[in-house]
């Protein structure tokens, strides 16, 4: 059996004993069940996979489990915090910024990572971060106001 | 749906499926208040079995009789929690909500009280497919009748409880009230102890659009929370104890053939699984790199056959339509030699679509598991009833040991019609003698999965002076005959779709070939105003009389600001419209051409849209404004590319689909005619896109685009 790694995920410790090259995601997905994480390409081209690893948003099918061990991932089951959304995910139902919405993990946690870098992005900064995710349904306006809600809310707050 | 070198008889639309086989309704209706405990059921059964389900199916499946046809039914239980089961499936569509505003409404009870159980072949009645934009026209009047029949039935109930006549009794707000008295029950108290059923009059009255109090409203989409949180489990997300993971080796080629195989080395591997059925291998394993490990150290020869490439797509259409052509599929008003002689401006041209994938950001998924000889299938499907059907088939059981649950999934656009994944599953997990579940990789995505076909229009006309149509001659080649006439008048027309060999395997997507019909005519309109020396909307209006297409022609104009002047260089501006599926569509768009580097970027667009009462404008704002940014994708730059039975582009990195920076600001008029029923919503809006940017683009540019996609990599580089 391999090595154990030791993962960290939205603040609970994990040990998997999967091959050190297998992708984030499928350990994520397959192994601890965190199946809010999504696979859409596995190939780094749709953000639908997209985790939070340090803080930044990284594509979980393109990271090996081993590259991932101890950092912190954060995933879309870790943003509610004692039963309230993040706002991010607030502003997202609060703009209906999904039709199928499995790509809205992925959004939802890029957006996340954007907001942390730059509290208050333009519109234009918003779509450089999000180009890297696909949504199929054609919900992109809604998702960039969704940002736009969330930016607001998180600098009031002073978050 | 066509494989290589595979001729079909040509049917009124030969990419929309059909031919769906009923079945037995299985839940006895002593069962279902078993299943659901005591309450008021209302079974809504179809005067005419075959209308109900919209698409005319001709044979009972496995020769039984057809039964007779339950299309929808609802539960009040005793707590009052109102229950409604439908075969139809939440895609994004948002019938999960729009169907439960439609219950709540007619029942006069509070959204939060209506659940709607969708998609499950041991649950809810035989549906043909979420397929056609039925599910409003078709499902939402049925949904409609039971609740009207339950209303009914526990005003009776509350009037035999009082001793008086029920027709002095009204329903409203979860309750049935005596205004003599005063007093009221709540349906929950109604329907305590009962286990009351009933079928429904076929024809009971419903509130007509003006009356309505829950639908009509922005409801927010059902479960939001559960997206945003990652908590909704769609079908790859599914896990079954003790579950193991599948992967299927893909032959070389379309219609290759296996020759010989060697699978020790796989065989030998630690918990490994591998099927050879056939020209089927496929391997499942504790999780999906082991499984792929086994299917890698398999040595298979494969027979390939020669096939066209996207290089002579067009040619290899036109050259292998069928000879002559056939009755059923065109038809001839006046005479195209006389409206040609009137004319005082004649055109010719030809119009081509590339085939195009559906690329949904889910791929195709399933979970199979088989408990003593029953199988139960999780999968994303638009069509669950026609999965359990192939199922049952591939494995020669009866359809009723087949169970097919479809969770609310990550979207189809008329590509999720089949049930691949589901019977790969199955037939791994009947091997393995444990659950498998197969997740398509998104290269299987883009080869395996079925595309919109390709297709040449050509277009001959004429016109009078003063911009009347006198002569309009259409055909299709391959495509399908989705909106295939034009809606304008002319006297002198002939119209004909032609069935030809199909190079790849080609089904329903979003809107079927309308959206390439619409391309054509709309742009051969352009061009015909243009001769005409007239503005591209006010010729529109010359030839056209019917008032629910003039209406949204004129609301997207007026929103979009046309006539535009243009203020900039490389700035264009494009209409079009037209209507199909009950919905009546428009879409006025502005390009930006920079003429130095070519590139050619879609700045604005309106979109009104008219389809009867509106059930919920939120939702309908999200599916038009989505339509689209997806047909933008078709319109600009998304072709498959294929040479001799593979896929060459199978990646989003080489197969270009809209994102963010594509996205143009886009405006969405909502024409709401409370004095029409409700027709579906979720193809046509995707229509006029592609034709008033291409008329937006010779506009700016001077070139005429008449192929799709129009500018792959830029104008200079176009490809027509």
């Amino acid at each position: 059996m391999a090595k154990p790694i030791e993962l960290e995920i939205n603040g609970k410790r994990y040990e998997v004993h999967s091959d050190p090259e297998t992708p984030l995601l499928a350990v994520l997905r397959d192994e601890l069940g965190l199946t809010g994480t999504k696979y859409g390409c596995g190939e780094g081209q749709c953000g639908a996979c997209t985790v939070l690893l340090g803080g930044a948003p990284r594509r979980s099918c393109q990271i090996p489990v081993s590259a991932a061990a101890s950092r912190s991932i954060t995933t879309i089951e870790g943003l509610e915090k004692d039963g309230r959304l993040h706002p991010v995910q607030q502003a997202f139902v609060d703009q209906g910024a999904f039709q199928c919405a499995y790509c809205t993990s992925g959004m939802i946690l890029s957006s996340v990572g954007l907001l942390s870098t730059n509290p208050s992005p333009s519109s234009a900064e918003i779509i450089q971060a999000l180009q890297g995710n696909l949504c199929r349904c054609g919900t992109h306006p809604r998702v960039l106001e969704a940002v736009h809600q969330a930016a607001k809310v998180l600098q009031e707050s002073g978050r | 749906m066509s494989g290589p070198s595979v001729t079909f008889v040509p049917e009124p639309e030969r990419y929309e499926f059909r031919a769906g086989p009923i079945h037995h309704f299985e839940l006895a209706r002593r069962d279902f208040f078993k299943f659901l405990g005591a309450g008021i059921a209302v079974f809504a059964v179809a005067k005419n079995s075959r209308a109900a389900q919209e698409t005319a199916p001709t044979h009972g499946f496995h020769h039984e009789d057809l039964p007779e046809d339950i299309t929808a039914w609802l539960h009040i239980g005793e707590d009052g929690k109102v229950t409604a089961f439908t075969g139809k499936v939440e895609i994004g569509q948002n019938i999960r909500t729009s169907l439960a505003q439609t219950v709540a409404d007619e029942l006069r009870v509070a959204f939060e009280s209506v659940t709607m159980v969708t998609a499950d072949t041991a649950l809810t009645p035989f549906d043909f497919g979420t397929v056609g934009s039925r599910s409003m026209p078709t499902m939402s009047p049925q949904l409609r009748r039971v609740a009207s029949a339950a209303r009914d039935l526990l005003v009776g109930a509350a009037a035999k409880e009082w001793n008086v006549a029920a027709e002095g009794l009204t329903a409203a707000n979860g309750k049935v009230t005596d205004p003599a008295t005063g007093r009221s029950l709540a349906y929950g108290e109604l329907a305590r102890g009962k286990t009351l059923a009933a079928n429904l009059p076929a024809e009971d009255p419903v509130t007509p659009p003006d009356q309505w109090t829950v639908a009509g409203k922005s409801i927010p989409k059902v479960d939001g929370r559960k997206f945003v949180t990652g908590e909704h489990q769609y079908p790859p997300d599914l896990r079954r104890p003790g579950m193991m993971y599948g992967k299927v080796l893909r032959p070389p080629s379309f219609g290759a053939t296996l020759t010989s195989y060697d699978a020790k080395a796989a065989q030998g591997m630690n918990g490994v699984v591998i099927v050879h059925d056939g020209d089927f291998i496929g391997a499942a394993a504790g999780n999906e790199r082991d499984a792929q490990k086994a299917l890698d150290a398999i040595r298979a020869e494969w027979k390939e056959i020669p096939q066209p490439s996207s290089e002579e797509l067009f040619s290899y259409l036109k050259e292998n339509a069928k000879p002559g052509g056939d009755e059923r599929s065109r038809h001839t008003k006046g005479s195209m030699e006389e409206g040609l002689a009137a004319a005082a401006h004649r055109l010719e041209a030809t119009y081509t679509v590339e085939f195009i994938a559906h690329a949904p950001l889910e791929p195709r998924a399933a979970v199979a598991e088989w408990n003593e000889g029953k199988l139960t299938v999780w999968t994303g499907s638009q069509r669950p009833f026609a999965v359990r059907d192939e199922l049952a088939d591939t494995f020669h059981i009866p359809g009723s040991n087949v169970r097919v649950i479809n969770p609310d999934m990550g979207s189809g656009y008329g590509g999720k019609h089949t049930g691949d994944a589901a019977l790969e599953a199955a037939r791994l997990a009947r091997a393995a003698g444990r659950p498998v579940k197969v997740v398509w990789t998104r290269e299987e995505e883009f080869t395996w999965a079925y595309f919109r076909p390709a297709g040449v229009m050509e277009i001959k006309s004429g016109i009078a002076a003063d911009g009347a149509l006198t002569a309009w001659e259409f055909h299709n080649y391959n495509s399908g005959m989705s909106a295939i006439d034009t809606p304008y008048d002319v006297a002198n027309q002939h119209i004909e779709f032609h069935s030809t060999k199909c190079p790849l395997r080609s089904g329903s997507y979003r809107g079927l070939a309308a959206t390439a019909n619409f391309f054509a005519r709309e742009s051969h309109m352009d061009e015909l105003a243009r001769a005409a020396q007239m503005d591209p909307l006010e010729f529109r209006l010359k030839n056209l009389s019917d008032p629910r297409l003039k209406a949204v022609f004129q609301a997207a104009a007026k929103s979009f600001g046309w006539p535009c002047k243009k203020v900039k260089d490389g700035q264009g501006f494009g209409i079009a419209g037209g209507h199909e599926k009950g919905g009546y569509v428009a879409t006025c768009a502005e390009v930006a051409v920079d003429r130095s580097s070519g590139a050619v970027r879609v700045a604005r667009m309106v979109t009104a849209f008219e389809c009867g009462a509106i059930v919920n404008p939120d939702g309908l704002r999200n599916q038009v404004i989505g339509a689209n940014i997806q047909g933008l994708g078709g319109a600009l730059f998304e072709a498959i590319a294929f040479e001799n039975g593979r896929i060459t582009n199978p990646h989003f990195a080489s197969y270009r689909v809209p994102r963010f920076r594509d996205v143009p600001e886009i405006e969405a008029v909502l024409l709401d005619r409370k004095d029409l029923a409700s027709a579906g919503a979720g193809e046509t809006p995707i229509m006029a896109v592609a034709p008033a940017v291409g008329n937006a683009l010779f506009d700016a540019s001077g070139t005429r685009p008449r192929g799709l996609p129009m500018v792959p990599n830029g104008l200079a580089a176009k490809k027509s």
